[in-house]
């Protein structure tokens, strides 16, 4: 345990989603096997309650370990992390997860912007920014810079998106390295996970 | 884009010209409240935000206002001022005085919703709430008891879900697109600046609350305020930290017993 504590993820996959995303999650995650030293770091727009539903969806349907992100969480290897609702996300550069409540961007706390452009500055080349269905332009800002920084930048192709409105926007904005159906998604992660 | 080393020539300037220290808040959203305010300012070049941050101390305050977020609402989560309203007042109830801290209160939101909850149960006669910020102009706005009337409506429905009954608008008197708290709600109200990062224990309480103020901190000034709250704890106190907040893993833990799942704490050692 304690040297898997020590342990420092070699990427950082941050999957950004709204309205139309559970569902992608929902075929993603299953099949997320050899995730080996990448972290995932999930930032969804989500209705602010205390519940705990999305964390609890996502360990049924995953064999990873899934934790719900708190204030100076670390940023483990081999784990999905889960933005709470009405928080925005950040990185620090000693792997811990700040939260932080000012305000909303996009009308969404948390942003995927936000969290985007904030992996982006801490971890450069090491982000790969997922971006899925949804109905506003949240994220296509923090591909921007995602990919300015040296990371991969992956949307999820609109024709498979319930809402495409997200995606569609980020594609005409940023040159993107891959856009892809949730199947490959998942394909995609999977073989991030076995390189050494 | 201010970089790494920009930043801690600021934070040291800061610290040299006016004695605030921001080395030990969280570096990424300290850098998201600067960048902000650069980009807000139509500032171009780094030296010249610098020189006008050392320079012009009105300009300096306008940059504390801007770096502590004060974004707030009234019965925040209203499932932990339910708990607040049925668990924690009525085991402070035979106190034949009670003493209180909002830590980093901002605009008093949620010093109000307390006031409230302690009148409907009796006890704000025998109250004191202390209220602090590092940013007096929100502390000044905090002691008016004014608050936007657009948004009475979502509060209104935040007191109902923490367990009020009584009619929300009886506590405001509408004004001018603002909602003005009744006086007999800040009576027992006091206001002090105090800063987390570098000011003392000043009294003993039975109840802190400081709820999203922590998480612009390291983990090393979390620590320095989580043993200044305990500090000024009494035995049996309680402390109220934010949803997503935890004392977990601190020095302070193996003192404290944590109620249910609730993030309040009360001080058993």
């Amino acid at each position: 345990m304690e040297e898997n504590r020590l342990k420092i993820p070699q990427k950082v996959v941050v999957i950004g989603g709204s309205a139309g995303s559970l569902d992608v999650l929902l075929q993603v995650l299953p099949r997320l096997e050899h995730i080996g030293d990448i972290a995932i770091v999930i930032v969804l727009h989500r209705r602010n309650s205390d519940d705990n539903i999305l964390e609890d969806l996502f360990r049924m349907k995953s064999s990873l370990q899934v934790k719900e992100i708190e204030d100076k969480t670390l940023l483990k290897p081999g784990r999905i992390h889960v933005a709470p609702a009405d928080y925005h996300l950040l990185f620090e550069a000693n792997h811990l997860l700040s939260l932080d409540v000012s305000e909303k961007l996009h009308y969404s706390r948390p942003s995927i912007d936000i969290t985007f452009e904030s992996a982006a500055e801490t971890f450069g080349s090491k982000v790969v920014a997922i971006l899925l269905s949804g109905a506003n332009a949240d994220g296509t800002a923090g591909l921007l810079s995602v990919k300015q920084n040296g990371g991969i930048v992956v949307i999820q192709s609109p024709q498979t998106a319930d809402v495409p409105y997200m995606p569609a926007f980020a594609l005409d904005h940023v040159p993107v390295d891959h856009v892809f159906a949730p199947i490959e998604i998942a394909a995609f992660i999977n073989r991030l996970g076995e390189k050494p | 884009m201010i970089d790494d080393q920009q930043l801690d020539l600021l934070i040291s300037d800061i610290y040299d010209y006016y004695g605030y220290d921001f080395g030990g808040y969280s570096r990424a959203s300290f850098r998201r409240r600067i960048d902000r305010i650069y980009k807000l300012d139509g500032f171009v070049h780094f030296h010249d935000f610098l020189s006008k941050v050392k320079t012009d101390a009105d300009y300096f305050k306008r940059l504390t206002e801007e770096i502590t977020v004060n974004v707030t609402e009234m019965f925040r989560d209203p499932s932990f001022y339910k708990v607040l309203r049925e668990e924690i007042l009525p085991a402070l109830h035979s106190k034949p005085f009670i003493r209180i801290w909002h830590a980093g209160c901002s605009t008093g939101e949620e010093l109000y919703s307390m006031a409230i909850l302690l009148s409907e149960a009796g006890l704000l006669h025998k109250s004191l709430m202390y209220a602090t910020d590092l940013n007096q102009t929100v502390l000044e706005t905090a002691k008016k008891g004014l608050f936007s009337l657009k948004l009475m409506k979502e509060y209104a429905q935040n007191y109902r879900d923490s367990g009020g009954k009584r009619d929300f608008s009886e506590y405001y008197i509408a004004n001018y697109g603002l909602a003005k708290f009744d006086e007999n709600l800040s009576q027992r109200m006091v206001f002090s600046q105090h800063n987390l990062v570098s000011d003392s224990s000043f009294n003993e309480f039975d109840l802190i609350i400081c709820r999203n103020v922590m998480i612009y901190f390291d983990k090393e000034l979390q620590d320095r305020a989580l043993q200044l709250f305990d500090d000024s704890l009494a035995k049996l106190g309680y402390l109220a930290l934010g949803s997503k907040e935890t004392i977990k893993y601190t020095s302070i833990q193996k003192k404290y017993e944590q109620l249910r799942k609730e993030k309040i704490w009360k001080k058993i050692g």
